[in-house]
């Protein structure tokens, strides 16, 4: 479980020289935002130890790093993580309190010799008695929710008496604790020790995400809580929430009760508001944001079963046949029901932005209703359906824009050539040729993320960790402005054969691949270096 | 009609009705696992041959009681008649390449009662690690084991599992396989590895088991005795796969010996020679054997009783399996059945529409396949994916 290290890192003595591993020289003080990345200069040859190092288990790979072979001891009964003198934030910032009581079990909870009196035995080793945190900017952002251009930089530095650890905002603070607790480790008599180091680091890409689809399998509450810890371990830091989907609607809606009392699985398969929240909580107190997805149009079978007259009625000729298609785009009430749905949407999760889907509408259905077909003529659209599409995606954009939203969407809405806001959020799947999409996209001028190479429920055999690993993704025929708009990336789990009963091996520890290559420099890309480090770094977080 | 239940007469037991004794005893390729299953107003019997079959049939009872939505339990009026139509439904757990804690094996055995397999094939050693705690070569775990003292399974345990088994009707075939995939066992038992040689000079590797020295038989001989009084099967599977002779061509003692016994160039003759040995050693330990397919493919000397074990896809596998039983032997089906090679998507499917009499040969062939065994390799499955891998 974690952090019980079984394998003994640093042995005494048997550390060699100085390591540096400059991937991106970072000046002092911690820019806003996540520079991109500079072409960097070689890394220095790095000498390999012949025994364990503390690097072999930092996961994801930090942009600056460098340790001594010097090093310091750690007293479980004695330790404490605190706040730093200066740091804008103290002991009323709940998120830092929390994170260090967290870090602290992570570190030393495996260990029953914690609350004992043992006398540091042989070791001559100096004592590190201390991390402090400190908070730089003014507003540290204990209470408020991340965000995509929240500051998740921070600087390490580990020498004795005690070590520091600066960060703009919490959030940077928040990824340092997690490298500084990858850094202590145990050795062969029981000790914990962490080696000197300095370490610079913050992420390559804004967004890195995962997203998990409640809808296909409900998933309990405690998969998605135990997710979010997995994917703090990995420097995550967006769940995107796909909530709802055709074979079930388990957001229990404040407005309309309806929609999961008849198209959730059953009562006990639902997210109460409650459930909401504390995911959001949960998420914030790792500095994890949260962006659920209402797909619309397609994707909406669940949505009728509650929501009599929102879906279109496909037709045989000139008889319904009882079964129904994407949301109905032609009637008012559609647009009634959708600007109260997402009103409270907007409020029940605090994010900037909302995922609105728009992927895979299948156009029989609508071809088929004579409604439809007529409204068709009407617009002057002729047998052109993806300009329905795009008329029926327009006004959801609209409503949601009005609610002060960003919003997400799949790329066929892009594809499909809807009227978007400059600041929407492309994110491109569809495998085929993701690299000209990735230059489509950010050559219209739209921000995009990819997720394309990585649908983890696409299982095989072997260690297709590589595969993810491998993939670079900015690697698109594209200029440099265009190259700043790809923001991120998200590994997905799609639900059709993933429940609580296989969800964690599945995805973990394959997305941690996607997890580095999202926020370490883009030279990492050692597959020898990297199952060293995964390996062990998997260890950890079981 | 007033005081009509909505559900028949209460039923208060199961009779549960074996004709012939044999409650301490041992499963076996033999036992009879026929069961009649009747259940009608008042009257509920379970009545079988052997206790193996009470034990399918108690499964199957509990699989007919349902529960409607007031809670309560009910059963349908029923007849049935069942029995396996293949004696050997088996599955493979690899505790070499990830040791698997006792708790996943059990609970593997489970889920095997519930599915209505009877044979725990235990893939216990093999390269990357050696968990068997031998009491005769006690450093074979001490050096092999990831570690020895928490990724072993001691004497203790594995008669845990024995017994465990047997509750359920399960047979466990362990396997040690030789003389290739035993690299795990040279730590704790120097020599028996043949070192391979880089020119004039050993390379500090080593390779299978070697066949040339009088040691090496005296070592198996004496493992294969406890091993063959640890485990009460009548059969032990001895391996015999993927031997790479690189080593062995390598080696210049074992080019000598080639020479000598007059198998020129022809390794596999080598591999027979040991292979025909050990076989010889345990029959006269009184025990039958189950073999991959090259020890068959190879065409080393076996008895007449040997399971062959068609596991490679390189040939058809029906090809294989027509061969093998036209051979005369025994022929248990796993080619199609290896569940480690996962894919996206209802594999199920695929395992499902197998049929393993699909070849061609004649009827006395096609009786001479015993079964099957669906494969769990431990490559990358330990206790944090087994179950939902496997099932």
């Amino acid at each position: 479980s974690r952090r019980a290290m079984g394998r003994a890192m640093g042995l005494a003595g048997v550390l060699v020289g100085l390591f540096l591993v400059p991937a991106v020289l970072v000046s002092t003080s911690l820019r806003h935002g996540a520079p991109r990345a500079e072409p960097a200069p070689e890394p220095a040859e790095r000498e390999l130890a012949s025994g364990a190092v503390p690097e072999d288990s930092l996961w994801p790979l930090p942009q600056w790093l460098r340790t001594s072979r010097r090093q310091l001891q750690l007293a479980p009964a004695r330790f404490q993580l605190v706040h730093g003198a200066g740091s804008s934030a103290g002991p009323a910032c709940g998120l830092l309190q929390d994170a260090f009581r967290r870090y602290y079990e992570y570190m030393f909870g495996q260990s029953r010799r914690r609350r004992g009196r043992r006398p540091l035995g042989a070791r001559a080793d100096p004592e590190l008695s201390q991390l402090q945190v400190v908070i730089e900017s003014r507003d540290p952002g204990c209470h408020s929710y991340p965000h995509l251009a929240s500051n998740e930089a921070y600087h390490l530095t580990v020498t004795e008496p005690v070590a520091v650890l600066k960060a703009n905002e919490v959030w940077g603070a928040l990824r340092g604790l997690e490298t500084f607790s990858q850094l202590v480790h145990e050795d062969d008599y029981g000790s914990f020790l962490v080696n000197e180091s300095e370490i610079n680091d913050f992420p390559r890409f804004a967004h890195r995400g995962i997203l998990l689809d409640t809808s296909r399998h409900y998933l309990p509450l405690k998969s998605i809580l135990t997710n979010l810890d997995a994917m703090a371990f990995n420097k995550f830091n967006v769940l995107h929430w796909h909530i709802v989907d055709d074979q079930s609607f388990p957001y229990q809606s404040i407005y309309f009760p309806e929609l999961s009392d008849k198209g959730a699985y059953s009562y006990n398969h639902i997210y109460t508001p409650t459930d909401i929240r504390l995911v959001i909580e949960y998420a914030r107190l790792r500095g994890i944001r949260v962006i659920p997805e209402f797909d619309t149009p397609g994707h909406t079978q669940s949505w009728g079963k509650g929501q009599k007259g929102l879906l279109t009625p496909c037709y045989s000729g000139e008889q319904p046949t009882g079964s129904f298609g994407p949301v109905n785009p032609i009637l008012n009430t559609t647009y009634n029901f959708m600007t109260k749905f997402f009103k409270e949407i907007s409020s029940v999760f605090p994010d900037a932005y909302i995922h609105l889907g728009g992927d895979e509408v299948n156009f029989d259905c609508w071809k088929s209703n004579p409604e439809v077909k007529e409204f068709m003529k009407k617009q002057g659209f002729g047998i052109d359906y993806a300009k329905l599409e795009s008329y029926y995606i327009q006004k959801i954009l609209n409503i949601v824009s009005s609610y002060d939203k960003g919003y997400m969407v799949w790329q066929e809405v892009f594809d499909n050539k809807a009227q978007l806001k400059p600041e929407t959020v492309v994110q491109v799947w569809m495998e085929n040729n993701y690299a000209h999409e990735l230059s489509s996209v950010t050559g219209a001028g739209f921000t995009a993320i990819l997720a394309a190479p990585w649908y983890l429920d696409y299982i095989s055999y072997g260690q297709d960790w590589k595969k993810y690993y491998s993939v670079e993704p900015l690697n698109f025929p594209g200029s440099e402005k265009q190259k700043k708009l790809l923001i991120g990336g998200e590994a997905c789990l799609w639900g059709e054969f993933v429940d609580a009963t296989n969800l964690t091996p599945r995805l973990w520890p394959r997305a941690s691949a996607v997890g580095e290559r999202l926020w370490s420099n883009w030279n990492v890309t050692n597959l020898q270096d990297a199952y060293k480090r995964l390996t062990n770094h998997r260890c950890r977080m079981l | 009609a007033e005081n009509e239940q909505p559900w028949g007469t209460p039923c208060t037991q199961l009779l549960v009705f074996v004709a012939t004794p044999g409650c301490d005893g041992f499963p076996s390729l033999d036992s009879k696992e026929g069961y009649k299953l009747s259940v009608s107003e008042g009257f509920l019997l379970l009545s079988a041959d052997a206790v193996w079959g009470a034990l399918r049939g108690l499964e199957t009872f509990s699989q007919l009681v349902g529960r409607d939505e007031n809670g309560t339990y009910y059963i349908n009026k029923t007849e049935i008649v069942d029995f396996p139509r293949f004696p050997h439904r088996g599955l493979l757990l690899d505790t070499s390449r990830h040791y698997l804690p006792l708790r996943a094996i059990l609970e593997t055995l489970d889920v095997m009662a519930y599915n209505k397999f009877n044979v725990f094939h235990w893939h216990i050693v093999d390269d990357p690690s050696f968990p068997y705690e031998s009491l005769t070569f006690p450093e074979l775990s001490k050096q092999g084991a990831f570690n020895a003292m928490t990724h072993v399974y001691t004497a203790s345990d594995v008669q845990t599992v024995i017994e465990y088994a047997r509750l359920r009707g399960i047979r466990v075939i362990a396997e040690f396989d030789t003389p290739g995939h035993t690299l795990s066992w040279g730590p704790g038992a120097p020599g028996l590895l043949t070192p391979c040689y880089l020119g004039k000079d050993p390379s500090g590797t080593y390779g299978p088991i070697n066949p040339i020295l009088n040691s090496t038989y005296q070592f198996v001989t004496s493992l294969f005795q406890e091993v063959s009084s640890v485990f009460p099967d009548f059969f032990l599977h001895l391996g015999g796969d993927e031997v790479d002779f690189t080593c062995w061509k390598s080696n210049p003692k074992i080019r000598a010996f080639m020479k000598e016994m007059g198998f020129g160039e022809d390794y596999k003759k080598l591999e027979s020679f040991y292979i025909q040995r050990l076989l010889d050693i345990i029959s006269s330990l009184g025990k039958g054997y189950i073999v991959w397919q090259e020890v068959f493919d190879n065409g080393v000397k076996v008895r007449p009783d040997t399971i062959i074990h068609v596991w490679k896809n390189s040939m058809p596998y029906p090809q294989e399996m027509a061969n093998v039983t036209k051979a005369g032997y025994r022929a248990l089906l796993s080619a199609p059945w290896y569940l480690n090679h996962i894919s996206y998507g209802q594999d199920w499917m695929a395992a499902y529409q197998v049929e393993p009499l699909k070849f061609e040969g004649v009827p006395e062939q096609k009786d001479r396949v015993i079964g099957g065994e669906a494969c769990m390799w431990g490559e990358y499955v330990d206790a944090t994916n087994l179950a939902p891998r496997l099932w």
